[in-house]
């Protein structure tokens, strides 16, 4: 029997201090120019917090707006903020910088994090009223400490200053004194990837409902690694999140894909689930602070905000079948494989075609489809053009090819089965999994029947391979139409049937 | 002669668009040489 998609929660962290010290294009433009034009300009194109609340795209993300509303609303959205908007929405919040610096601390077993005293003070009072932070989450808190002693361990000591508004406000220690796999640098980008799933598991725990106890496993599809010089990609974020989420009967484990790991996930959380393995079994992943800023000098250039200002993170629970929920079909599932090539159409046919010929269905009988959402406001300007409208017209194009649509009718598929994206580009956060909260709520309500994701992953980045990749899944309301494959076909009854006649007559001729 | 003969040609492809090798495919039916090709991913 197939799992069910049975709830999932969304979350970002405004996070522009650690745009300008942790994102990439930020630090690698400060060892090759650092008085460059786009650094010292870079502060006054920052966002505050109110201007991401109120940023339409991140609405939709945590589900208080739809991507209706986004379709509705025009093709820029930087320049249309929205009055009244709410941090907290249905699938999950955003959540402020000093919040999450606090957050990120109380993620730290190591004592490798302390923030400066009137800062924790005054985030403190704060943090103890959010409504998802718990005794056991406060009893992780340190205590605030001087100044003097932040600067100098940040001056001597190679830790990594954690800044609010501009000014040195904490720090994150090195872990060892030689290896560079626990250097302060990557053990502030783990420990904020952490803080964010964490984050998310918090809330995926209120959107569901489900108990912490009743959760089994989980697994992590972020990007980062951890580990040290004996195992640089050892692991298992998934475990280090769950334990101060406080699921408490949980293990888990990474998997790593690029953009495509959180698709790869949830294809193997529903077959854990299928299989009886586990009842309960959650996909989660934290955000990048390296991608923060990733396109800031192009925005910058066309004088733009800097859009990529906020770290994402999602969860979602995978569980046993309750007759209700969306299912996740486990036997229909799309793959690159080695061999399948990396032109387009090979692309498309191994992730859409292949699945829906083998259930016998049409481009057109999936109703939504949900492949990399990237948010185009951010990337138009960048020239990285329009993901999910490009990802959408070789789907359409490959329909026409197979004579399932007419090469008129590619703008009305585009626009009927597909979406404006709206997840920042924090790589594995767009990988088509930020539909699914809609998707259930669509399927729950009888909007739509089914639904496909599709992740897919720059494999050559790590230059041990030039091979693409990319899977996806099939998510559908719950007894939905079964796919010809299961079914028996009249003719094949028909054999049956003749064979059986044939054979009672061949036993009546012998006697 | 044709458009390529000749010349030398740098592939930049794109991972959401037209990926390096599927430029390099292209490249080989022409008479260009092929000095550099990768794909990069913008997002």
């Amino acid at each position: 029997m197939n799992s069910v998609l049975k709830g999932s929660s969304f979350v970002l962290v405004h996070s522009p201090d650690m745009l300008v010290h942790s994102g990439t294009t930020q630090t690698t433009e400060r060892i090759v120019n650092p008085s460059s034009e786009y650094l010292s300009k870079l502060p006054k194109y920052l966002r505050s917090f109110d201007d991401v609340v109120a940023y339409l795209p991140n609405q939709v993300y945590i589900g208080s707006k739809t991507p209706d509303d986004l379709a509705a609303a025009g093709s820029t959205w930087y320049d249309k903020p929205l009055k009244g908007a709410n941090r907290f929405g249905p699938f999950g919040e955003i959540m402020p910088q000093d919040e999450f610096y606090m957050l990120m601390q109380a993620c730290d077993a190591f004592d490798l994090v302390r923030l400066e005293k009137a800062f924790s003070d005054d985030v403190k009072v704060r943090f103890e009223k959010h409504p998802l932070v718990d005794e056991h989450l406060l009893a992780m808190v340190s205590d605030g400490i001087d100044i003097g002693d932040i600067m100098k361990v940040v001056n001597e000591e190679h830790a990594e200053g954690i800044y609010h508004d501009d000014k040195l406000v904490g720090y994150v220690k090195k872990a060892h004194d030689i290896d560079i796999n626990l250097s302060a640098h990557v053990i502030f980008e783990n420990l904020a990837s952490k803080a964010s799933c964490t984050l998310a598991l918090m809330h995926l725990i209120k959107v569901t409902g489900i108990s912490k106890n009743s959760v089994e496993y989980v697994i992590d599809c972020s990007e980062e690694a951890c580990g040290d010089m004996n195992q640089r990609g050892g692991g298992n974020m998934a475990k280090a999140a769950a334990e101060i989420a406080g699921l408490s009967g949980a293990s888990g484990a990474d998997i790593r894909a690029f953009c495509a790991a959180p698709a790869h996930a949830v294809i193997h959380a529903a077959a854990l689930v299928a299989s009886g393995t586990y009842d309960n079994v959650v996909v989660a992943a934290g955000g990048s602070t390296a991608k923060l800023g990733m396109n800031g000098k192009d925005h910058v250039k066309k004088e733009l905000p800097v859009m990529e200002d906020v770290m994402g993170g999602f969860a979602v629970l995978i569980s046993k079948n309750d007759g209700k929920s969306p299912e996740i079909l486990s036997a229909f599932t799309g793959k690159h494989s080695v061999g399948s090539g990396s032109s387009p159409q090979a692309v498309i046919t191994a992730l859409v075609t292949d699945p829906l010929d083998k259930m016998g269905l049409k481009i057109a009988d999936i109703d939504k489809y949900s492949p990399e959402m990237q948010n185009p406001d951010l990337t138009k300007p960048a020239g990285a053009g329009d993901v999910p409208l490009a990802n959408y017209k070789m789907i359409a194009a490959l329909g026409v090819k197979r004579g399932e649509l007419d090469r008129t009718d590619i703008n009305a598929f585009t626009e009927k089965h597909g979406m404006i994206g709206w997840a920042p580009t924090q790589g594995h956060i767009p990988s088509g999994i930020p539909y699914l909260g809609f998707a259930r709520n669509e399927m729950m309500s009888g909007n739509i029947e089914r639904s496909m994701i599709i992740g897919k992953g720059s494999l050559f980045l790590g230059r041990m391979t030039n091979l693409f990749d990319g899977v996806s899944f099939i998510v559908q309301k719950n007894g939905g139409a079964r796919p010809a494959s299961d079914a028996v076909s009249e003719d094949t009854i028909k054999r049956l049937i003749a064979q059986s006649m044939r054979e009672l007559a061949a036993s009546m001729g012998v006697e | 002669m044709g458009k390529f003969d000749g010349k030398k040609v740098v592939i930049i492809g794109d991972r959401d668009g037209i990926p390096g090798p599927a430029i390099e495919e292209c490249m080989k039916t022409t008479g260009a040489d092929v000095v550099f090709s990768s794909t990069e991913c913008f997002v």
